[in-house]
């Protein structure tokens, strides 16, 4: 490959052709800031629209400064990047961006983790003088289930419409109008909830402002806490406990479940439970169908619908029924372990306690926002009354340990509350991208030839590659599986399917990159993968550390389907367990 | 404003899709025949093209939004453009603006009752020598006064 041999702040660098200064500059350690440009190089993808103009820099002999991200290297090439000229453009252009960007940051929900905010900072802006002339728009708020969009708080570094478009393939975002009034919208400028938006919220893990952000319901839950005449329980995900420690500063792949548990208890939750455990009765129901529908299919029973689709993932189900309404009968009907643990709660757990289902608050804490959509679809209430009342994002969790004033560092290892609070090693993978089809196949396995796995780790069902494929043994029946994570991957693998070009007896799909660890409720890692590597690991190892890593083995599911289910897939278990899809395709 | 949408005109749409291959690329192109072909481009159309061609509406809509030439809303069956370019702006076009909307009782941007006129401004028309001009159609008048206009008008009552 060419090389090319430049200077930059009297530094030689060595770049391969093809480089950018911007990226040559990191190479010697200089970070220029940047407010558009994001490189997700675990994804592909890269985000340079040279929007922002924040990035330029001096080259010897160029009449004016270049934007270091859209500027290739070139032999011999002398770069400045921070020369008094540079550093007064850079500000300039700042004061300009602030010049029409609301000053509310005390008050805006991104405070503290904005980027728009540090690098005001970071430059020493210390005052913006355009104000009195810039044309500020005011836009109309668009408030929805899982986020919130205020594009007065918007730069345009299009960050969003590229993990919508290019990662997610969802289409929802896009920049409409132009001048002043050019504005990130949907279509026709509709609410994102009337929108083919999925609620993933890929955009707001991205948004360097407060202009996406996630829709806060710690409210709620603190008021719901409050109520005496409420008992309140909370259930928290897999990806959750692997991620937290970070908003407390705790290195990235820390598990901090116990800690989770004790913050929890401490926040006056009644009961401390797990969707581990709901994790657990989801590969009982999906594995039972998953066998259900090989069993028939080799039987000769042509009709049956195979692939089956995991339907774990709200922001995949949305984006399911929209773009592939003509094969509704695909997916699991298993609810998803959120919902799952919602109907128990609510059917089971409520009488068993002697509590009436509408003083009974089920609250969820989940590494994603499409949850808070998620659990107010109307087939998951009763009466009115959802199964699951308010669902909480990882860092919503981590906003209500910090206002209730619990230093979360210090606090002790504490257990989950029984029954809803056992589960396995198979329930806590659940959270990193192959992980359902891992814990799915260790049960499958065992129930179908019914004798006992000598490994249980499936090592070629993990990774972070986007598509992967596997064929697993059965005792001599093969067992082809896929696994997708990002809705671009997604679409991919369907698209296959429906063309009859891929062939396979089960699909795991998840919406975010990773998988949920990936979730935009999660705390941001803006491209930085070895944080998601991290946080899998740790799931991992929770796994493997466990003494029951095989979901038929939790001893509290079978006593729950002794008790109360009779077996899966019974009519009980279907009542309360399963669901079915709608056609949503007027959406795209 | 929902409209229905007949199979003829969803059909219409994909014939013109078609004649560009569905090509993404082209939905510029698409756009302008479709607007010449239905006079307008409102929602239910984008929604027709961006499936044709295999792209989110929310490009198709971009594209709409951006550009002055697509309209969302119909026109009148005569269009009426006045310029307001420096030149024609100089010589008294707002004048004779005011008169146009007086005369068809309506604003910019709007279509009379009858959906007979409609009333645009636009930005030079490259006929400056004429200041002010207007177009009705593909028709251009020069050296307009405001006592023109009910004459002008007039030839297509």
């Amino acid at each position: 490959m060419d090389k090319i041999k430049l200077t930059i702040d009297n530094m030689p660098v060595e770049v391969v052709k093809g480089t950018t200064i911007f990226q040559a500059a990191r190479q010697v350690g200089i970070n220029i800031p940047a407010l558009c440009y994001m490189n997700l190089e675990h994804l592909g993808v890269e985000n340079r629209p040279g929007a922002c103009r924040i990035c330029v820099v001096e080259v010897e002999g160029r009449r004016n400064l270049a934007p270091s991200c859209s500027t290739d290297c070139t032999e011999g090439m002398v770069v400045k990047t921070n020369t008094p000229k540079v550093l007064n453009a850079r500000k300039v252009v700042m004061e300009l961006i602030l010049s029409n960007h609301p000053n509310d940051c005390l008050a805006c929900p991104s405070n503290n983790k904005c980027e728009l905010q540090t690098l005001a900072a970071t430059l020493g802006i210390r005052e913006i003088p355009m104000v009195e002339n810039a044309a500020m728009s005011t836009y109309r708020k668009d408030h929805s289930l899982s986020l919130q969009r205020d594009m007065d708080k918007c730069i345009l570094c299009r960050r969003c419409e590229t993990m919508c478009n290019d990662v997610q393939t969802v289409g929802a975002l896009g920049t409409i109008n132009r001048g002043f009034i050019s504005v990130v919208a949907p279509a026709f400028e509709q609410d994102l909830a009337d929108s083919s938006c999925v609620f993933c919220g890929q955009c707001v893990a991205v948004c360097p402002t407060g202009a996406l952000t996630r829709t806060d319901d710690t409210g709620r839950v603190f008021k719901a806490l409050a109520d005496p005449t409420k008992t309140v329980v909370v259930q928290t995900a897999p990806a959750v406990r692997a991620a937290l420690g970070e908003e407390f500063g705790i290195k990235p792949g820390t598990s901090v479940t116990g800690k989770m548990a004790a913050a929890l208890r401490r926040l006056g939750f009644d009961k401390v439970f797990d969707t581990d455990f709901a994790a657990d009765l989801t590969i009982m129901e999906e594995g039972t169908e998953l066998l259900g529908r090989i069993g028939a299919f080799l039987g000769g029973d042509t009709s049956v619908k195979l692939p089956l689709l995991t339907s774990c993932c709200p922001a995949w189900i949305n984006f399911f029924e929209q773009n592939y309404s003509d094969m509704l009968d695909q997916p699991s009907t298993a609810k998803s372990p959120q919902q799952m643990f919602g109907a128990v709660a609510k059917n089971y757990l409520a009488k068993k306690m002697g509590v009436k289902r509408e003083d009974l608050v089920v609250v969820s804490v989940m590494p994603c926002i499409a949850k808070k959509y998620e659990c107010t679809r109307k087939e998951f209430s009763v009466d009115g009354n959802p199964d699951v009342d308010i669902s909480i994002s990882t860092v919503e969790l981590a906003s209500m340990i910090k206002m209730a004033n619990i230093d979360f560092v210090s606090l002790p290892d504490e257990d989950f509350d029984h029954p809803l609070g056992e589960s396995t090693g198979a329930a806590v993978i659940f959270g990193a991208t192959g992980g359902v089809m891992e814990a799915a196949v260790r049960t499958a396995y065992e129930v179908f030839t019914g004798k006992t796995l000598e490994r249980l780790d499936f090592k070629e069902l993990r990774g972070f590659e986007g598509i992967r494929t596997a064929s697993v043994d059965f005792n001599g029946t093969t067992v082809n599986v896929c696994i997708a994570h990002q809705l671009g991957n997604a679409r991919k693998v369907m698209d296959g399917v429906r063309s009859g070009e891929l062939n396979f007896h089960a699909i795991e799909v998840m919406a975010c990159p990773g998988g949920c660890i990936g979730g935009a409720g999660q705390p941001y890692h803006l491209g930085d993968s070895s944080v998601l590597k991290a946080r899998a690991e740790s799931l991992y190892k929770e796994d493997a550390d466990k003494p029951l890593r095989k979901s038929h083995e939790n001893p509290y599911i079978t006593k729950l389907y002794e008790e109360f289910l009779g077996e899966p897939m019974s009519e009980l278990a279907h009542h309360l367990l399963h669901t079915h899809y709608f056609d949503k395709h007027h959406k795209i | 404003m929902k409209i229905e949408l007949h199979d003829s005109h969803i059909r219409q749409i994909k014939e013109i899709c078609d004649s560009f291959d569905n090509n993404p690329g082209e939905l510029i192109n698409v756009l302008h025949k479709t607007q010449n072909v239905f006079g307008y481009l409102p929602e239910e159309i984008q929604r027709v093209i961006a499936r044709n061609l295999g792209i989110p509406v929310t490009r198709v809509y971009g594209v709409v939004s951006f550009y002055s030439f697509f309209t969302m809303k119909p026109k009148g069956k005569y269009a009426v453009s006045l310029c307001m370019g420096t030149a024609c702006y100089v010589r008294g076009a707002e004048d004779v603006l005011d008169e146009l909307k007086k005369e068809l009782g309506i604003e910019v941007g709007g279509v009379t009752e009858d959906g007979k006129f409609s009333l645009d401004c636009l930005r030079c028309v490259g006929a400056c020598g004429l200041a002010p001009v207007l177009m009705i159609g593909e028709k251009v008048y020069g050296r307009l006064t405001p006592s023109m206009v009910k004459g002008v008008l007039a030839e297509y009552e």
